[in-house]
């Protein structure tokens, strides 16, 4: 191990990373434990990204890190060095929506929202991955993301418009 | 999660060296099962060792087997064409093993690691954990039971090992690559898990500071056919109540060749030897598939909240043979 890393990172003390979120590149200090969960929130304000079971469950923190979907709750800010960050705040421009966004309201696929931001950016992989083919095939690779009050027959509708397939 | 020291290592050999010298030091990974125990405060090390950046990442195909770096994660691997092809049974597993975010994260060194979902166990307010602190007691024992192990179990422990694709692995033969501070050594999977006895917190035969570097998935031949069966509380995103995993090879009717291994009831993945045994060439159908079934659970010690598992376990097993031989 480099000396001058460990000397960096005692205890407690500050690690450099230096990461994209949402195109804009950062360079921070952070401490060895905060989670990407927590740093998005508090020092960002990117509070679309929900702090629901904070221990990998529920998918309401879910964003992209290179372009995969992640859970950010299980995820330290220290191993997004050179990683660039993708929230449900960068998904589109300030006061646009993007076309799963769309969808989700088109749809009403949601009914307390708490979970929709996982939703959509689950969604935006899902649809990236090829998964979004059937409904069986979206119910399965979105069983990540938990919706409470039951809106899943909503959220697929909205998935399969926004993959371009027949809503029936 | 409480303050730790975090480095980031660049060298395999350095970051073994750093987790051995120190008691305190455990390695990171995916960090899907060690910082959730760190948030939980069943883990807490003084320094994580950051090993994501070591190249210790990707799949390569040499002859017969297939070299998986233990950081390719659980999405990488089931995404490979020569496991999609040759051992479908690693794919499915891996499919039904966790959500796509966590298998985004999750390597596959660590998903063999990962520790037991017992409730016991990831609860600190609970004293008696033998796997947390030997000697304490075990509090699942008189607990609730439903997700406990029913094979391998002991005394002291009856926590089950999680992992799905463990059980597939097993069934293969996979080797674990690993390197310590005397070099690097290959361990089978068959011998790599320790059964609890009376030492429920020593769950493998890695020294301190070992790191897994690669696992090894020898191929088996051509006209082997596989299949992975999940059953469990939901369709999807849980742990299995019970799992099999097949690979048989046919001649006609006669089965010639049969890897078996079970999950969701072993402290352990669960190689299913006996059942190997009674299927090496017995004819494809229900009764050689019952025997099977009956001699793996013949050991079965099911706690009252688990004796449903013994006849579920010997049903999934059927029903996974029934499925990989197309049998009426």
């Amino acid at each position: 191990m480099k000396t001058r890393e460990e000397a960096l990172s005692r205890l407690g003390a500050s690690v450099g990373v230096e990461f994209g979120v949402n195109g804009v590149r950062r360079r921070v200090g952070v401490e060895g434990r905060v989670t990407l969960l927590d740093w998005l929130r508090d020092e960002l304000g990117l509070t679309g990204v929900k702090k629901g079971c904070d221990q990998g469950a529920c998918g309401a923190c879910t964003v992209l890190v290179d372009g995969k979907r992640v859970v950010a709750c299980l995820m330290l800010v220290a191993q997004c060095d050179g990683r660039e960050v993708t929230t449900v705040e960068g998904v589109a421009g300030v006061g646009e929506a993007g076309a799963v966004q769309d969808a989700f309201v088109r749809h009403d696929a949601f009914q307390c929202g708490y979970c929709t931001p996982g939703q959509i950016m689950s969604a935006i992989a899902l649809i990236g991955e090829g998964r979004a083919g059937t409904r069986e095939e979206i119910a399965e690779f979105m069983s990540g993301n938990l919706c409470r009050c039951g809106a899943y027959p909503r959220i697929r509708d909205a998935i399969v418009d926004a993959a371009g397939g027949e809503v029936g | 999660m409480g303050p730790f020291t975090y480095v980031r290592a660049v060298d395999p050999v350095e970051a073994v060296g750093v987790v051995s010298a120190d008691p305190g030091a455990a390695f990171l990974a995916g960090g899907t099962t060690q910082l959730d125990l760190m948030k939980d405060g069943v883990l807490s090390p003084e320094k994580l060792v950051d090993i994501t950046r070591l190249p210790l990442r990707g799949i390569a195909r040499t002859g017969t087997t297939i070299r998986v770096g233990a950081l390719t994660t659980m999405e990488e691997l089931a995404a490979d064409p020569t496991v999609a092809v040759r051992v479908p049974f690693v794919r499915e597993a891996l499919l039904a093993g966790a959500s796509v975010q966590l298998r985004n994260m999750a390597t596959i060194g660590g998903n063999l690691l990962q520790r037991a979902r017992c409730r016991y166990f990831r609860d600190p307010s609970v004293a008696a954990c033998n796997k947390r602190e030997r000697g304490s007691g075990c509090a699942a024992i008189d607990g609730v039971q439903r997700m406990h192990a029913i094979l391998g179990t002991s005394p002291h422990c009856v926590a089950l090992h999680a992992s799905d694709v463990a059980v597939p692995l097993i069934a293969l033969d996979a080797l674990v690559h690993t390197r310590g501070t005397d070099g690097t050594r290959t361990v089978p999977l068959t011998g790599f898990y320790l059964p609890p006895g009376d030492t429920p917190d020593v769950e493998n035969v890695l020294r301190r500071g070992e790191l897994i570097t690669a696992v090894e998935i020898p191929l088996p031949a051509e006209r082997t056919r596989t299949h992975y069966l999940k059953v469990r509380d939901r369709a999807s995103y849980e742990f299995a109540l019970t799992s099999a995993a097949v690979a048989v090879e046919l001649d006609g009717t006669t089965i010639t060749g049969a890897r078996v291994a079970l999950g969701g009831v072993g402290t352990v993945p669960w190689r299913a030897w006996d059942a190997e045994d009674v299927l090496r060439g017995a004819t494809v159908g229900r009764d050689a598939f019952r025997e099977a079934a009956e001699v793996t659970l013949a050991g079965a010690r099911p706690l009252p909240g688990t004796a449903f598992k013994v006849e579920l376990a010997k049903r999934t097993l059927i029903r996974a043979l029934e499925t990989v031989t197309g049998a009426p």
